[in-house]
C-alpha cells in the first residue's frame, strides 16, 4: 500500500473518532431543540460545567473555596478526602438534575412562547452565568480528569498497540488510534442506542416525543410540559456529563472545552437540528472532513490550523443548498 | 412637568419632523454634546480616556452597527469580532501604506473595506435565517481571525505577528501612538461616534430603515408588499458592517496600539456587542449608547469594588463578572426584552403625566 494512502486512511479513521466526540455533544443540542425549539448554546459550557464538577468531588475540593476565602478570610481548600468515581458520577448527575430544574424553573419557564433567537440569546447568557458559577466553585485552572472503576482500571490512555501492530503486520505501516477515542465510540453508541430506546418504548420517552411533535396537543392529553422539560435538560446534562468526561479525559478540563459547543453547532447544522442519527452522521463528517482538509490542503498550502474556520465553512456552503440540513424536516414558511 | 408637548407649536414640516420633537429631549441633547465636545476635552486625563471614554465612543460605535443589523433588520451575527478586525487590518494596511494621508480618510475607507466584506458574507442571509445565519457568521468571525494570523501580508511580515499603530496626526495634533495625548484621542473618536449617531439615526427612521424593519418584522410579508429582501439585507450588512469597520479601526488605532488579532478580536467580543445590544435595547440608537456605557462600567466598578475596597483577588472578581453579565443578560431578556432604552420610554412616558397621572 502506498504511504500517503495510508496516512490518508489514518487521518480519515481519526478524523471519525473526533466526529464522534463532536457528535456526542450535538446529541445535547438536539435533545433540547426537539422538546422544546431551545437552541442551547449552553450545552459546551454544560460539559464544562459537569466535567468540572465531576473533577471537584472526585478531589474532594470545597465549593467556592476561593470565594469563601475572599470574604471571610479563611484558608479552606479540600475536605480532606477523595470519592470514588462512581459515586462522584452519581453526585454529577444529580448536580445536573438540580441544575435542569433551576434552568426550567428560574430562566425558560419564564419564556415561553418567545421568538426562537431570543431564546438563544437566552442560552447565550446562560452559558456566562454557568463559567462565572463554575470557576467560582471549583478554580479556573487546569485540571487531570480520570474515571477509574477500581485500582488501575481506568479510561484508557495512549495508542493502542493491538491495531498498530496488526495494521503494521498487514500493511507494513501501524495506524496510530487513540485508545480513549475508541472507548469513546463506544459510550456514544449506547448512549444513542439508549437514548432512541428510552424515546421509544417508555413512558416519559413517548411523552418526550409528544412534546417535540405538538406542545398544545401533548398538554390536552394529560402530559405535564414543565416535567418533560425538566427531564429534557437533565437528559442534556447527563449528555453533557458523558461528553466533559470525554473530552477531559483527553486534553484536560480547562475553558477551552466550552467551545466544543462551537463546533457542535457546524454538525447540528449538517445534520438538521431535529434528528438524533443526523447528529451523529453529522458530526463523522465534520470530523472526517475537517481532519482531511487540513491534511491534504490546509497544511500543505494555506499554513495550516484550517480546524478552527472548516466546519463553520462547510456548514454555511452546504446550508445555502439545503437549508434544513441533511436529515432536517423541510422547512415551510406561510404568512 | 417640564417633559411635555404643550405648548410646543410647530409651524414647519421641518420642525415636525425633527429627531427630538420634544423640547426637553431637544435641550438635553444640546447639552450632553456641549459637555461632550467642550467641557470634557478640557478636563480629560489618561486614566479617564483610557478606562472609560475611549471604548466607550468605540463601543458605542460598534454597537449601533450590530443594532442596525439585529435590532432593526433582525439578522443575527456573531461575526461582530472578526468584522472589528477587518477594520482594524484594513486601517493598518493603509497607515503605513499611505502615511500622508489623512487618518479620516483612513478610518472611513477601513469602514468602506469592511462593508464590502460584511456584504460577502451577508450573502447567506439570502437563503438562512434565524440561529443558522447566527452559526453561519460564525464562519466570518474563525474564518476572518485565521486569515489576518496566517497571512504575513496583513501584519507587514512583523516578526511578533502584531500589528502596531504608527504615530500619525491630524492637523499637526498627534493622535495615534505612544505621545497622543489623552483629548486628542478623545476629540477624534467623539467626531466618529456623533456621525455614527447622526447617520444611524437618520437611515433607520427613512426609507431604508422602515425596508429593514419590515424584513425583521416578517420577510415573507415585506417581499410580497414590495421590500426587495435582496437590497435590504445587504444593505443591512454594508451600513452594519461599515460602523463596525470604523470602530474596529479606532479600537486598533487610537484605543489600543499594538493588536494581536486572536485576542483583541476574537468570538468574546462579538458576544460583547451583542450583550451590549440586548442589555441597550435592541433596535434603538439611545439603547446602543447606553448598552456600551453599562458594559464598559461594569467591569471597572467591580473592579473598583471587589479589588480595591474589598481587596478579593482579581480572578475571583473576573469571575463574578461573568455570573452578573450572564444573570443580567437572562434578567433582561425576561423581564424587559427591549433592554434600557424600554426602561428610559416608561420613565419619558411617565414624566409626560407627572405629576397628575390620571
Amino acid at each position: 500500500m502506498p504511504e500517503q494512502l495510508a496516512y490518508t486512511i489514518e487521518v480519515f479513521l481519526n478524523g471519525l473518532m473526533a466526529g464522534v466526540l463532536y457528535a456526542l455533544v450535538a446529541l445535547g443540542f438536539v435533545l433540547i431543540y426537539k422538546a422544546s425549539g431551545i437552541f442551547n448554546y449552553a450545552q459546551g459550557v454544560m460539559a464544562l460545567f459537569a466535567a468540572m464538577t465531576l473533577v471537584g468531588i472526585q478531589n474532594g475540593q470545597v465549593p467556592f473555596a476561593h470565594l469563601i476565602n475572599a470574604i471571610f478570610g479563611t484558608d479552606v481548600h479540600k475536605f480532606g478526602w477523595t470519592v470514588h468515581s462512581f459515586l462522584a458520577i452519581l453526585l454529577t448527575v444529580i448536580v445536573m438534575i438540580a441544575l435542569a430544574w433551576a434552568v426550567q424553573k428560574f430562566v425558560f419557564k419564564h419564556l415561553v412562547g418567545q421568538e426562537p433567537i431570543i431564546l438563544f440569546m437566552a442560552t447565550i447568557g446562560l452559558a456566562y452565568f454557568l463559567e462565572g458559577v463554575a470557576d467560582l466553585m471549583w478554580g479556573s485552572e487546569l485540571k487531570a480528569l480520570n474515571v477509574c472503576a477500581a485500582d488501575g482500571v481506568c479510561l484508557p490512555q495512549g495508542l493502542n498497540m493491538w491495531i498498530d501492530e496488526t495494521t503494521f503486520n498487514a500493511f507494513g505501516y501501524g495506524f496510530f488510534i487513540d485508545n480513549l477515542d475508541i472507548v469513546a465510540s463506544i459510550v456514544a453508541a449506547i448512549l444513542v442506542i439508549g437514548l432512541v430506546m428510552f424515546a421509544q418504548y417508555t413512558k416519559q420517552g413517548r411523552a418526550m416525543r409528544a412534546v417535540a411533535d405538538d406542545h398544545q396537543a401533548a398538554l390536552s392529553v394529560g402530559v405535564s410540559l414543565n416535567f418533560i422539560w425538566v427531564l429534557v435538560w437533565s437528559l442534556a446534562g447527563f449528555v453533557a456529563l458523558v461528553a466533559g468526561i470525554m473530552w477531559g479525559a483527553k486534553s484536560g478540563v480547562q475553558f477551552s472545552l466550552s467551545l466544543i459547543a462551537l463546533k457542535a453547532l457546524p454538525v447540528l447544522m449538517l445534520g438538521g437540528f431535529t434528528s438524533i442519527p443526523g447528529a451523529i452522521v453529522g458530526g463523522l463528517i465534520i470530523g472526517v472532513g475537517e481532519k482531511l482538509f487540513e491534511f491534504l490542503i490546509g497544511a500543505p498550502f494555506l499554513g495550516g490550523a484550517t480546524e478552527n474556520w472548516f466546519a463553520y465553512m462547510l456548514a454555511l456552503l452546504f446550508l445555502v443548498f439545503r437549508p434544513q440540513g441533511l436529515f432536517g424536516e423541510k422547512i415551510i414558511e406561510r404568512v | 412637568m417640564f417633559y411635555r408637548e404643550a405648548g410646543d407649536f410647530r409651524t414647519t414640516y421641518a420642525e415636525d419632523q425633527q429627531t427630538f420633537p420634544i423640547k426637553f429631549d431637544r435641550y438635553r441633547y444640546y447639552l450632553v454634546l456641549f459637555i461632550a465636545i467642550c467641557v470634557v476635552p478640557f478636563v480629560i486625563n489618561d486614566y479617564w480616556a483610557n478606562s472609560l471614554l475611549l471604548p466607550f465612543l468605540i463601543y458605542a460605535i460598534a454597537a449601533i452597527g450590530l443594532n442596525i443589523l439585529v435590532g432593526y433588520c433582525g439578522q443575527v451575527s456573531l461575526g461582530t469580532g472578526g468584522f472589528m478586525a477587518v477594520g482594524a487590518y484594513a486601517c493598518y494596511k493603509l497607515m503605513t501604506a499611505m502615511p500622508d494621508v489623512s487618518m479620516f480618510i483612513h478610518v472611513l475607507l477601513a469602514g468602506a473595506i469592511t462593508a464590502a466584506v460584511g456584504v460577502l458574507f451577508g450573502l447567506p442571509s439570502l437563503r438562512i435565517k434565524g440561529f443558522y445565519l447566527a452559526v453561519a457568521t460564525l464562519a466570518a468571525q474563525f474564518f476572518l481571525v485565521w486569515l489576518f494570523n496566517r497571512f504575513p501580508w496583513f501584519y507587514n511580515y512583523s516578526a511578533s505577528g502584531q500589528i502596531n499603530a504608527p504615530e500619525r496626526d491630524v492637523f499637526g495634533i498627534v493622535i495615534t501612538g505612544p505621545n497622543a495625548e489623552a483629548w486628542a484621542t478623545y476629540a477624534f473618536c467623539l467626531i466618529f461616534t456623533i456621525f455614527s449617531a447622526i447617520v444611524a439615526r437618520n437611515l433607520t427612521r427613512g426609507s431604508v430603515g422602515r425596508k429593514w424593519m419590515a424584513i425583521r418584522d416578517m420577510d415573507i410579508a415585506a417581499e410580497i408588499i414590495g421590500v426587495n429582501p435582496l437590497r435590504a439585507k445587504l444593505t443591512a450588512f454594508a451600513v452594519s458592517s461599515f460602523f463596525i469597520g470604523v470602530s474596529g479601526a479606532l479600537f486598533f488605532a487610537i484605543y489600543l496600539g499594538a493588536v494581536e488579532v486572536g485576542e483583541a478580536f476574537g468570538i468574546t467580543k462579538s458576544f460583547l456587542v451583542l450583550f451590549m445590544i440586548i442589555i441597550g435595547g435592541l433596535g434603538s440608537i439611545f439603547g446602543s449608547f447606553a448598552g456600551a456605557a453599562f458594559l464598559v462600567l461594569l467591569p471597572v466598578m467591580l473592579k473598583v469594588v471587589g479589588v480595591d475596597w474589598l481587596g478579593w483577588p482579581t480572578d475571583i472578581v473576573a469571575h463574578l463578572q461573568l455570573v452578573i453579565v450572564g444573570a443580567l443578560i437572562v434578567l433582561f431578556l425576561v423581564a424587559e426584552p427591549h433592554g434600557i432604552a424600554q426602561l428610559w420610554r416608561v420613565a419619558k412616558e411617565k414624566l409626560r403625566l407627572w405629576p397628575f397621572p390620571h
